[in-house]
């Protein structure tokens, strides 16, 4: 699932960029063949998580953690020491459910004034929607993509974690120190994330 | 999961806060699109004045963007590029680059505006007045508009007799003290300063003299003929020329 969103979202900046950015509009040339998909990976975005939402409980479950902030992630949040506090951080970390509740949200943003930006002409949208849509849509791209820049740049700040989300598997160490509460709760058996 | 077996250190719903806050912000976007896409575009000219990289160009919100009806964008280059004056003329005439530069120049500044919202201000036309071209061509004593094709293969435009021979309407062939290039419908391409950004046919090729009004391609599509900022296709913007 993380890996088609993954490739989705890719194709999405990259077609994206080459629709926005006229240098390279002009090296790239087919513009509706861009477009095109540019509108396909958009349209089918969501769908690799609302199947996995159906299928999995797990990932139900880490839907419910993600969406909620304990009094440990809002201390975790506040303290610069927060790595080395000792604090119960459990398979989350407050920064890790901000980031991710602000990711659904501008996508759902983003899939929404896309949507508008697509529809047929009979529809015949009032021209200041169409503008209020394209600027939206521009703006929350700017922040997905720092957003999405950040993610990456943790993911190789932390192989661990990488290799888990690849493998399943975490590294007890790891789990340990950065997700002590969590680590505590599966000692014996390593787990499926 | 330790933390929902006990309510009161399930935490705060902030997830669900997080996103119908985005959710509403966007929405907000969407409702009051123009006036956030005014204030970006101030931002981003009084920003573009002082930056040599061009980058405040892709602000969103802000500066140029390109639009082309065919699959990407079409050239010719200056060398071979030709331009025909023709339709119900009494004089032919077939010019090139060189040509246009030789007639009387006229130079005109105005805020270009797109009409799905966007606006440049400022923006430095050069190039010969369309009615100059009329002129020396001589359009037959009863005809009553004039049409632009676009060496795209699609992309047409029309205007009114009235409207063509107005001196705020160019053909022009430099953009901010450059040759227009092709993402700007360069070479050559027309500039109908009191209009909105689609009555200014991008990569001219025929100018042709005809006698009834022949709709474009998005008057096709139903935008107005008639064109004017501030006062067609539903909007109010400031009058650019």
């Amino acid at each position: 699932m993380h890996r088609v969103t993954s490739v989705l979202v890719g194709v999405l900046a990259a077609t994206g960029a080459v629709l926005y950015f006229e240098p390279l509009a002009l090296i790239f040339g087919r513009r509706l063949l861009v477009e095109g998909t540019h509108i396909v990976a958009g349209l089918l975005l969501p769908f690799p998580t609302l199947i996995g939402l159906w299928f999995s409980p797990e990932l139900r479950a880490d839907v419910r953690l993600l969406g909620r902030l304990t009094k440990v992630d809002g201390e975790w949040l506040r303290r610069r020491d927060r790595r080395t506090a000792g604090l119960a951080v459990g398979k989350f970390n407050g920064g890790q459910k901000l980031a991710a509740s602000t990711l659904v949200g501008a996508g759902a943003v983003l899939f929404g004034t896309g949507l508008l930006l697509i529809a047929p002409a009979r529809i015949n949208l009032p021209v200041s929607v169409r503008e209020g849509a394209t600027v939206t849509h521009d703006l929350f791209t700017f922040g997905v993509v720092l957003l999405l820049t950040g993610h990456i740049w943790m993911a190789f700040r932390h192989p661990a974690a990488r290799a888990a989300m690849r493998h399943g598997d975490i590294d007890l160490d790891y789990a340990e120190r950065e997700h002590p509460a969590w680590a505590a709760t599966y000692r014996s058996t390593p787990t499926r994330r | 999961m330790t933390e929902l077996e006990d309510p009161a250190e399930a935490g705060r719903p902030v997830g669900r806060r997080v996103v119908l806050g985005l959710l509403g912000l966007g929405t907000a976007g969407v409702v009051f699109g123009p006036t956030v896409s005014r204030g970006l575009g101030a931002v981003s000219s009084a920003l573009s004045r002082h930056d040599p990289t061009g980058l405040s160009s892709y602000i969103p919100g802000a500066g140029w963007r390109y639009y082309t009806v065919t699959d990407g964008f079409p050239y010719q280059p200056p060398s071979s590029y030709r331009l025909s004056v023709g339709g119900n003329v009494a004089k032919e005439l077939t010019l090139t680059t060189t040509d246009l530069r030789a007639r009387p120049r006229t130079r005109l500044t105005a805020d270009f505006q797109c009409v799905t919202g966007w606006r440049v201000r400022g923006v430095r036309w050069e190039g010969v007045r369309l009615s100059e071209l009329l002129d020396e061509a001589i359009p037959d004593s009863d005809q009553t508009a004039v049409q632009f094709v676009s060496y795209d293969g699609t992309y047409t435009e029309s205007l009114t007799m009235t409207e063509a021979r107005r001196a705020d309407v160019l053909v022009a062939d430099t953009l901010d003290g450059q040759p227009i290039g092709r993402a700007h419908g360069g070479p050559v391409r027309l500039l109908v300063a009191p209009m909105y950004g689609y009555k200014s046919c991008k990569w001219l090729s025929q100018i042709r003299v005809t006698s009834k009004l022949i709709p474009g391609y998005w008057e096709q599509l139903g935008y107005d003929q008639e064109a004017w900022v501030g006062r067609s296709n539903g909007r109010r913007d400031a009058p650019t020329s």
